[in-house]
């Protein structure tokens, strides 16, 4: 088989993993070595969905010993099957890496014969393209569970980031549509990782040279929109996983019809639901810079998060009791819980309001949203000059602002508002 | 006593820029405007021609850091870079705002004249970060030759970069809009000016890394996701001419967007 056909077998395979980032380590590139990543990382492009295309994302082979109902590269499913050889992929990604197209590999692979011979290869090829390829740049590798915790471990000395996927929300949509996979398989990695990155990050302290085990940390993902848990169960696990596994980042992937299993939702007219995955990942960006907790979020009076308005705006609606913020007191935390403040915009907040007092028209030039921020802000003790809308009309108002942005580009995400509301 | 108002006339570089600093500042004369030498002449003011001279500038350049830190050196530095409109005379008024308010001065954020050159600096850095990603090279006979087409002069931002992740390599990237290239062989680099780069021919191993990249490109995206705008607005159109996922093997752009040519070979 042609080389070309491989890695269009094997990356489209591989698409369906949301995670492609690069980010949480800085390493300089070394003499002698080729490759470099930064903290921030860097996206090479972006595909025809919108998605940031940084690593290459492909599997090592998709011929797999598992019937996971959601899944692309499930044994019963009718797909061909390719496998590449360690050689063969690191010729590629050191061909892409030297043309900056890529920032380096996001390695998985279907589980070939059992989970320890599927590790195993992805190691010989980690080891291949660093040792011998003498590579600097980022690799992202799957954790196999129900690999010898061995393997694992020689997997995240090789990569910098390791993930395992929690593939859905609970343990009974588990056992309903992956009945291979159990919880504890998924979890026992997971804990293993975690506790492997404490270890190396005390032995680093003390010698310089320590061996690093998976130092851009670990992440997850789990599908949205397959199995029927609300937006609060996910956001709950999310922040259960945050606090107890450390992980650096959890994934959201609306579920995209690949199977017509009856245990599923049927693929004629499924909207893969994109705007709910949207709403996921702004609360999740509250949890974790936001300093918002999930109860806060969503109750269980509330169980899903409003489609129309994001969640720091949801937030502050129910809570009108902790505004309005005067902008040149407030403290770094109550700052960023004001709708149309971000972290960069309060951060720029408490730089500038050291030289002098702001006004609103200086809270514009800092690049706050002031469209949403006006009606939740006051400077030097007055609202915004000729604001007048009332408590009642101010959710009317919000919403309005938002809708726009939601109705032009995908016209088929407003449907989802018949099916939420 | 006001300060006369001139025109300066100087030859284009950061250091003949510092040196008019010097000079209005020796001279009480307030800039009204900058001008290059071939820039056509027509202005009512006087025109001074200041000629560069390293030790001026270098005294003004250390003024900056003990006057305002080490962060508001860095912001006329860069400002330099951007392509802000009159960035000499924007920068000329942050200078005199510097000197007379010390370092407060770069956390005045809302003054108009900071906020301006804050932009334009955010501008060309977020630029860089962008090419850091979006650069392509090809590997013609072990050399590797990229193009790129940025509104501010990001070379010496990318140098780092690229000069470290690529220490083993030799490259060329050149500056389309500038008319500069950034040339390193490992252990050196230099930014020079050239006019009329021209990219040689590809060989065979370098089409084909092309063919796999496009074929990579076209595959990964997920069919029941498509959102073009959300793609133009991460990767607007400019940048798209010089990438190769957006280019045929001739060079020319390809025709329709990647997913409605989209193939999916099934041997």
């Amino acid at each position: 088989m042609e080389l070309l056909d491989k890695l269009n077998i094997l990356a489209d395979a591989a698409k369906y993993d949301a995670a492609c980032t690069s980010s949480g380590l800085d390493r300089a590139g070394r003499p002698g070595a080729i490759g470099s990543t930064t903290m921030a990382g860097c996206c090479h492009s972006f595909s025809a969905d919108g998605r940031c295309v940084s690593l290459l994302k492909v599997l090592m082979t998709n011929f797999c010993v598992y019937d996971c109902q959601y899944c692309v590269n499930r044994r019963s499913n009718d797909v061909p099957r390719a496998a590449f050889s360690p050689r063969e992929l690191c010729e590629l990604t050191m061909g892409f890496y030297r043309r900056n197209y890529i920032e380096g590999l996001f390695l998985s692979s279907a589980v070939i014969q059992n989970p320890d011979h599927t590790t195993e290869l992805m190691i010989q090829t980690l080891r291949l393209l660093r040792e011998e390829y003498r590579f600097g740049g980022y690799i992202h590798a799957k954790a196999i569970p129900g690999a010898d915790p061995l393997l694992t471990r020689r997997l995240g000395l090789l990569a910098d980031r390791l993930s395992v996927n929690i593939e859905l929300p609970s343990s009974p949509s588990l056992a309903l549509l992956a009945p291979d996979k159990k919880k504890e398989a998924i979890l026992a990695p997971m804990k293993q990782i975690r506790d492997g990155i404490a270890v190396s990050q005390e032995e680093l302290k003390v010698y310089r040279h320590a061996p690093r085990f998976a130092p851009a940390g670990q992440s997850t993902q789990m599908i949205v929109g397959a199995t029927p848990e609300s937006d609060r169960q996910i956001l709950t696990m999310t922040q259960n996983l945050y606090d107890k596994f450390h992980l650096k980042r959890v994934f959201y992937s609306a579920y995209m019809p690949v199977s017509s299993s009856p245990l599923l939702p049927a693929p004629q007219d499924f909207q893969p639901p994109l705007l709910r995955e949207h709403r996921l990942y702004q609360a999740d960006w509250l949890l974790r810079y936001y300093h918002f907790r999930a109860e806060e979020i969503l109750d269980e009076s509330q169980p899903d998060l409003d489609p129309r308005l994001d969640p720091k705006c949801c937030w502050a609606l129910r809570h009108l009791e902790f505004f309005p913020v005067e902008v040149n007191r407030a403290d770094y935390e109550a700052l960023l819980r004001v709708p149309g403040l971000g972290v960069r915009s309060a951060h720029r907040i408490l730089t500038a309001r050291r030289v002098g007092p702001l006004t609103f028209e200086g809270l514009k030039r800092l690049g706050v949203v002031l469209k949403r921020a006006q009606y939740f802000l006051t400077c030097s003790g007055r609202m915004m000059e000729g604001l007048r809308v009332r408590e009642d009309g101010l959710l009317r108002h919000l919403v309005s602002l938002e809708s726009p942005a939601l109705a032009a580009p995908m016209p088929e995400q407003l449907s989802l508002f018949d099916h939420a509301v | 006593m006001p300060w006369t108002q001139v025109s300066y006339q100087y030859d284009g570089s950061f250091a003949g820029f510092l040196t008019c600093v010097f000079e209005s500042y020796v001279n009480h004369e307030e800039p009204v405007e900058f001008r290059l030498p071939d820039d056509p002449c027509c202005s009512l003011y006087p025109l001074r021609a200041v000629a560069s001279d390293r030790d001026h500038a270098r005294r003004v350049y250390r003024s900056l850091s003990a006057k305002f830190g080490g962060a508001g050196q860095k912001l006329v530095a860069r400002g330099f870079l951007t392509c802000l409109p009159d960035r000499e005379l924007w920068l000329w008024r942050l200078i005199q705002k510097g000197y007379r308010q010390g370092a407060a001065v770069t956390r005045d954020l809302t003054d108009p004249v900071v906020d301006k050159v804050n932009k334009a600096v955010y501008h060309l850095e977020h630029e860089a970060h962008l090419y850091t990603g979006f650069v392509r090279f090809s590997d013609l006979e072990g050399v590797l030759v990229g193009e790129i087409e940025p509104k501010n002069r990001v070379l010496p931002l990318l140098r780092p970069h690229f000069c470290g992740r690529y220490s083993q390599e030799r490259f060329v990237l050149h500056d389309r809009t500038h008319q500069e290239a950034l040339v390193h062989q490992p252990g050196r680099w230099a930014i020079l000016p050239a006019q009329d780069f021209q990219m040689g021919p590809a060989g065979e191993t370098e089409l084909a890394y092309r063919r796999l990249w496009r074929s990579f490109y076209d595959t990964i995206a997920i069919e029941g996701r498509y959102n073009p705008k959300c793609r133009m607005t991460h990767m607007p159109k400019r940048y798209w001419g010089t990438m190769t996922e957006f280019q045929n093997d001739d060079g020319n752009a390809r025709q329709g967007l990647p997913s409605e040519t989209k193939t999916r070979p099934r041997p």
